[in-house]
């Protein structure tokens, strides 16, 4: 007699191994890089790396390109790329000048016009590729272009012929918006420790780290707004689903058009974002703001796990990816490696991030 | 009868040069399972695609609940009330079986700001829908892409069945199926036939399409060929009709009547 099947349970698999279940996560690679990296320059490089003011000086550029990253790898999880982030720091960085020093407006003003600006460029990007069916590579490789040249021409008219709008340190100082998007926050809490002797102190008594960079906040807020969005939200669904395969995306029933031009309006805007905050540090603005920040955002999110294919990555790699990213940067220059390898490293890490996430993704779709 | 849920009125659709719909009229009753057969390539997909908000009809009009409706989207057709499986099932491979049951229609909780897929929920659902259907999941999280053909089937179905308030459309929902789920197929097509769903049922198998449709339309070239109801036809006749009016009985002869 045949057995009858128990209807209950599945006698088919075995319970699945932990290690099983993490290998398929698409943060793995990034986390594991994250520990190779700081193992290698723990062994290699000066013991100030990783003091707290090294820390804090690999992470401010590693916020800064992380902004940029997480927007690159929702987007990329949606299944688009946009290859004029960094023209858009320049470009963004330009209105936000002129609406600062030429216009003269508060920041309440300026930066979510700024943002707008910024979002209804990030959303012809995203109408030109839905409307067309190109690739969105071309289509922002063309923005690319675009938005540099639109950055210089639009600065030499504004400042009458620079390429550098300066004056905008002195237009926001004394904003009270200015503390959210520059300097140290929590410089309290420093002081407070320095005064009890847990942080190192200068001479009079200030602690050498006077805070946290606003970046870093920025950064990490965003990282976490984007995973409870990707994984815990209808539209996160949507994004997956968008990228997995528009065409049955569409079909049942997500609205695949409203989420790609949506993605590319958030991806403008966090280099509008990380324009403002790169800018007010500065106190001026130039063309080359955020030269090949491009390329450095979409290695950041394959790094973090991100498939070129779309339909799968996370956030939270791409979180890693960055901060990977600013180690190796400032990291080099705590070793007595040639500085020039940051290039080298960053091919290679490139490759084997690709090769990794290929070899995840066949086991997360069973081998076919 | 009553009034049809949907009625299609002299349906045309062409992409570009080619002619795939050329005047098709087609309704469905509450209630009732109408089956649209018909050869390869004779243009059953793309109507049903015209009636679920995928294609847009070049000429022809749509009667939904006896207003005039235009689909813009298949979102528009889901919120009608229509919910579809077709023939390429539309999942997302890297997807986990939840996720692609509850693609585009999530549950949510809380509310605002806050307002989240609701996980746990969807996991629960899709699990005994499944079960349902008489496939047990390993795993709710478990990608699509890793699903057997027919399991895969499967999900597209059950998703289709949860969602379908007043139309369900199902383009071929058998093809990769074993004994004992089509058998639930059909029984579910029964079932929520006497709940007061219109079932559209696309088939290349007659005794399938015997067993649960009320009304035969028969598709060829674009073109309907004409509609029967239950017990004007006999089997031997719609096989002939589907294979576009030819004579099949020869052929049929010589295979042993195993067609
Ligand atoms: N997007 C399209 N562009 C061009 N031609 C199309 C398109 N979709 C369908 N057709 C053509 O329309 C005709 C009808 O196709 P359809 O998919 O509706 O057939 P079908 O009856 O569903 O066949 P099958 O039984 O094989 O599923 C075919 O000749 C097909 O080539
Ligand atoms: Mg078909």
């Amino acid at each position: 007699m045949l057995a009858k099947a128990n209807p209950g349970i599945d006698e088919r698999i075995k319970s699945e191994p932990f290690m099983t279940r993490l290998m398929k996560r698409p943060e793995l690679g990034a986390i594991g890089g994250v520990i190779l990296v700081t193992i290698f320059f723990m062994i290699t490089a000066d013991s100030a790396m990783f003091t707290l003011s090294g820390i804090m000086n690999f992470m401010t550029p590693a916020a800064q390109l992380g902004i940029l990253g997480i927007a690159a790898a929702m987007l990329m999880i949606g299944g688009e790329f946009d290859l004029s982030i960094g023209s858009m720091v320049a470009f963004a960085g330009m209105i936000f000048g002129v609406f600062t020093v030429n216009v003269g407006l508060p920041l309440i003003f300026a930066i979510p016009l700024t943002l707008a600006f910024a979002a209804s460029i990030g959303a012809v990007n995203g109408m030109i590729v839905i409307r067309t069916g190109l690739p969105s590579f071309i289509v922002t490789l063309a923005s690319l272009f675009i938005l540099r040249g639109a950055s210089l021409v639009g600065l030499k008219l504004f400042t009458d012929g620079s390429t550098q709008l300066r004056g905008v340190r002195d237009a926001v100082e004394n904003d009270f918006l200015t503390p959210i998007f520059s300097g140290e926050a929590f410089g309290f809490v420093f002081r407070k420790l320095a005064d009890i002797g847990v942080l190192e102190t200068f001479k009079s008594g200030l602690p050498k780290v006077p805070g946290v960079p606003v970046e870093i906040l920025w950064f990490i807020a965003f990282a976490l707004v984007a995973t409870y969005i990707l994984l815990r939200t209808s539209a996160g669904n949507w994004i997956f689903a968008t990228g997995g395969d528009s065409n049955a995306a569409q079909n049942s029933g997500v609205p695949v058009r409203r989420v790609k031009i949506s993605l590319f309006m958030v991806t403008a805007m966090a280099a509008a974002l990380v324009a403002i905050i790169t800018v007010i540090d500065a106190g001026s603005t130039d063309a080359r703001r955020g030269f090949m920040k491009e390329f450095e955002a979409i290695i950041t999110a394959v790094i973090g796990g991100c498939l070129l294919t779309g339909g799968y990555g996370s956030a939270i790699g791409a979180f890693f990816g960055a901060i990977i990213f600013g180690m190796v940067t400032i990291g080099l220059t705590y070793t007595d490696f040639d500085q020039d390898w940051f290039q080298v490293f960053l091919g290679g890490m490139l490759l084997i991030a690709v090769v990794f996430n290929n070899a995840i993704r066949k086991r997360v779709t069973g081998e076919r | 009868m009553t009034n049809p849920i949907i009625h299609m009125e002299g349906i045309k659709k062409h992409f570009g040069n080619v002619i795939a719909l050329n005047g098709v009229t087609f309704d469905v009753f509450p209630g009732e399972c109408h089956c649209l057969l018909g050869d390869n390539g004779a243009g059953k997909s793309t109507f049903i695609k015209t009636m679920s908000g995928v294609h847009k009809p070049t000429a022809g009009t749509i009667n939904f609940e006896g207003k005039p409706l235009s689909f813009n989207s298949p979102r528009d057709a889901m919120e009608a009330g229509i919910a579809t499986v077709f023939q390429d099932l539309a999942m997302i491979p890297l997807m986990s079986v939840t996720r692609n049951f509850f693609m585009g229609r999530e549950p949510t909780k809380g509310r605002g700001i806050l307002k989240r897929f609701d996980i746990d929920a969807a996991n629960e659902i899709c699990v005994e829908k499944m079960r349902d259907m008489g496939i047990n999941l390993r795993a709710p999280d478990q990608a699509v892409g890793t699903l057997s053909g027919g399991e895969r089937q499967t999900v597209a179905i059950a998703r289709a069945v949860h969602f379908g308030a007043k139309v369900l459309i199902l383009d071929e929902p058998t093809s990769a199926l074993g004994v004992r789920q089509t058998s639930n197929v059909l029984s579910t097509i029964a079932r929520v036939r006497e709940q007061g769903v219109g079932v559209v049922f696309i088939s290349h198998n007659v005794r399938h399409a015997m067993a649960v449709g009320d009304r035969f339309t028969v598709l060829n070239r674009g073109q309907t060929l004409g509609t029967a109801s239950k017990g004007n036809i006999t089997p031997a006749e719609l096989q002939d009709l589907m294979a576009g009016g030819q004579e099949l009985a020869t052929l049929e002869g010589s295979l042993g009547g195993t067609v």
